[in-house]
């Protein structure tokens, strides 16, 4: 009869353990800025598959059931501005991209997705809506501010990318550290290990943003490249124009400004110059 | 597809793919061996031993101590495998610590391959050994892992051949393998995606199947005939 009493008392005290933690979970999970969609649809008309990343924090995130980022309200805006009622969301891992739109998975694809020759070979673009820059992310009380005050750090960067590559031809006596995905990089940031990380200052501004992170991490450096985010498209759409028209009209509207404030955070600087892009257009 | 090999280093990345498995193979075959030996000790608290490293590694997915190598053996713990003032320091680090994290994984499958290869050994041939006045290590040495390794070459084969496919995990750490190649592709060049794909899966058929050929001969050859 002991026996059985400790057992209880054991499961009872690891289910209330258990429940304390998700609870937890749950709580640190919804913070952060507000995340209410930035454009509404209209009431009437038809829908349309766009594919957005599903894991990228501030620009396009799966949470549940819901769709947050600066992509997925970029992608909201412009199917509304095209007359469309619904968004479905459709997750497009960058090795399906091109094949998603050739065979027509998807209507647009709106995932950090940047304009290059030899995407255009296979794709049409409209855009850009948005210019990045390639920028580092260092740890709030970091001493880094260059690239020149990287010798002989870590930085870290993913397989695949020419991020570190453009780097080490500025400071050549960075030490690069290569990981498969930005998550990586930015937990191994967060614990101190690595000095600094670099890609895209849009996807660094989404890491830093995200409410684990929150006042853990800072952008310097500036940017010093440019990467033309556009929407994907089928190559020859024939309504390419028509989007280009939409990505011009949000910008006008001020709902570009209120997707990238409520996404990437207000503090968040971007390269002026070059944002929001004066004449969004049609490469198919 | 010159293109391929020009730009995307298909050849590097090969001989990364290449020198991966057959260190990661002599790796496990000797921490396997070991670990086997544990298990089949008389004394208890090795044999404890023995099984609790099997069933930890085998049951922890290989991303995910691969992963750890790296972040906790080198960024946490700031263990490293190569010299740091060395140019190319970072690859040379991120492929031994891959190595590590093949070898502790592999070991695991090397030892039960062994194990069975025990269990094909009549128990009274050790009983003989032992009666005989031969030690624990002797009879290892002399009697049963002669004929463990010939009653196992082809559960340890069927391991490695699982090993070589198995070394594409290591571009989770940044290792350029075969399998980078088509990370990198995939991000810089979609025309060339489907080629890619193509090319390194038929390297991997070229690598393996010559391996699975030479296993069953090899096998029924040194097969202890009984």
């Amino acid at each position: 009869m002991k026996f059985r009493a400790t057992y209880a008392g054991a499961a009872a005290a690891a289910l209330s353990l258990g429940l304390g933690l998700t609870a937890c979970g749950g709580s640190s999970g919804s913070g952060g800025s507000s995340k209410e969609a930035v454009c509404k649809l209209p009431d009437k008309g038809p829908t349309v598959k766009v594919g957005v990343k599903f894991d990228q924090p501030g620009l396009g995130l799966k949470d549940g059931d819901k769709y947050t980022g600066f992509d997925v309200d970029i992608a909201r805006c412009v199917a509304g501005e095209l007359g469309y009622s619904k968004v479905d969301f459709v997750q497009s891992p960058s090795p399906q991209r091109e094949k998603m739109l050739q065979a027509g998975t998807v209507k647009m694809i709106v995932a950090t997705y940047s304009i290059t020759d030899k995407r255009l070979k296979e794709v049409g673009f409209a855009g850009p809506y948005f210019v990045a820059g390639q920028s580092l992310l260092v740890s709030k009380d970091s001493k880094i501010d260059s690239v020149k005050g990287l010798a002989g750090k870590k930085v870290c960067s993913v397989t695949g990318s020419t991020s570190v590559d453009n780097l080490k031809k500025e400071q050549p006596n960075l030490v690069p550290q290569k990981y498969d995905t930005y998550s990586a990089c930015a937990e191994a940031l967060a614990s101190g290990s690595i000095d600094a990380m670099t890609t895209d200052d849009t996807i660094l501004a989404g890491y830093a943003n995200q409410s684990q992170y929150k006042d853990k991490f800072k952008l310097v450096g500036g940017t010093f490249s440019e990467e033309n985010y556009g929407i994907g498209l089928k190559k020859g759409a024939a309504d390419c124009q028509k989007v280009a028209d939409a990505i011009k009209k949000t910008v006008d509207n001020g709902n570009w400004q209120k997707a990238l404030d409520n996404n990437l955070g207000s503090d968040y600087k971007y390269n002026s110059e070059s944002n929001p892009p004066k004449t969004p257009t049609c490469q198919a | 597809m010159s293109s391929l090999f020009s730009d995307y280093h298909i050849w590097t990345a090969l001989w990364a793919t290449v020198r991966l498995t057959i260190y990661s193979a002599i790796g496990s075959l000797v921490l396997g061996t070991i670990v086997a030996t544990l298990r089949l000790s008389p004394i208890g608290i090795l044999r404890f031993v023995g099984t609790s490293y099997v069933n930890i590694f085998r049951n922890t997915p290989l991303t995910l101590i691969i992963l750890s190598c790296s972040f906790v053996l080198y960024i946490q713990l700031g263990i490293t495998l190569a010299n740091s003032s060395d140019p190319k320091f970072a690859d040379v680090n991120g492929f031994r610590l891959a190595v590590v994290g093949m070898t502790v994984y592999h070991a695991t499958y090397v030892c039960e391959a062994l194990r069975s290869g025990f269990n094909t050994i009549p128990l009274g041939q050790a009983e003989a050994a032992r009666s005989i006045g031969l030690t624990f290590g002797q009879t290892m040495r002399e009697v049963i892992l002669p004929q463990a390794f010939r009653g196992a070459v082809v559960p340890l084969g069927n391991t490695l051949i699982a090993l070589t496919k198995n070394t594409t995990v290591a571009v989770t750490i940044g290792v350029y393998e075969l399998s980078a190649v088509l990370k990198t592709v995939t991000e810089r060049d979609p025309g060339l995606l489907n080629l890619s794909f193509l090319v390194v899966g038929v390297i991997f058929v070229i690598l393996t199947l010559p391996m699975g050929v030479a296993i069953g001969r090899l096998g029924n050859r040194v097969a202890v005939k009984r």
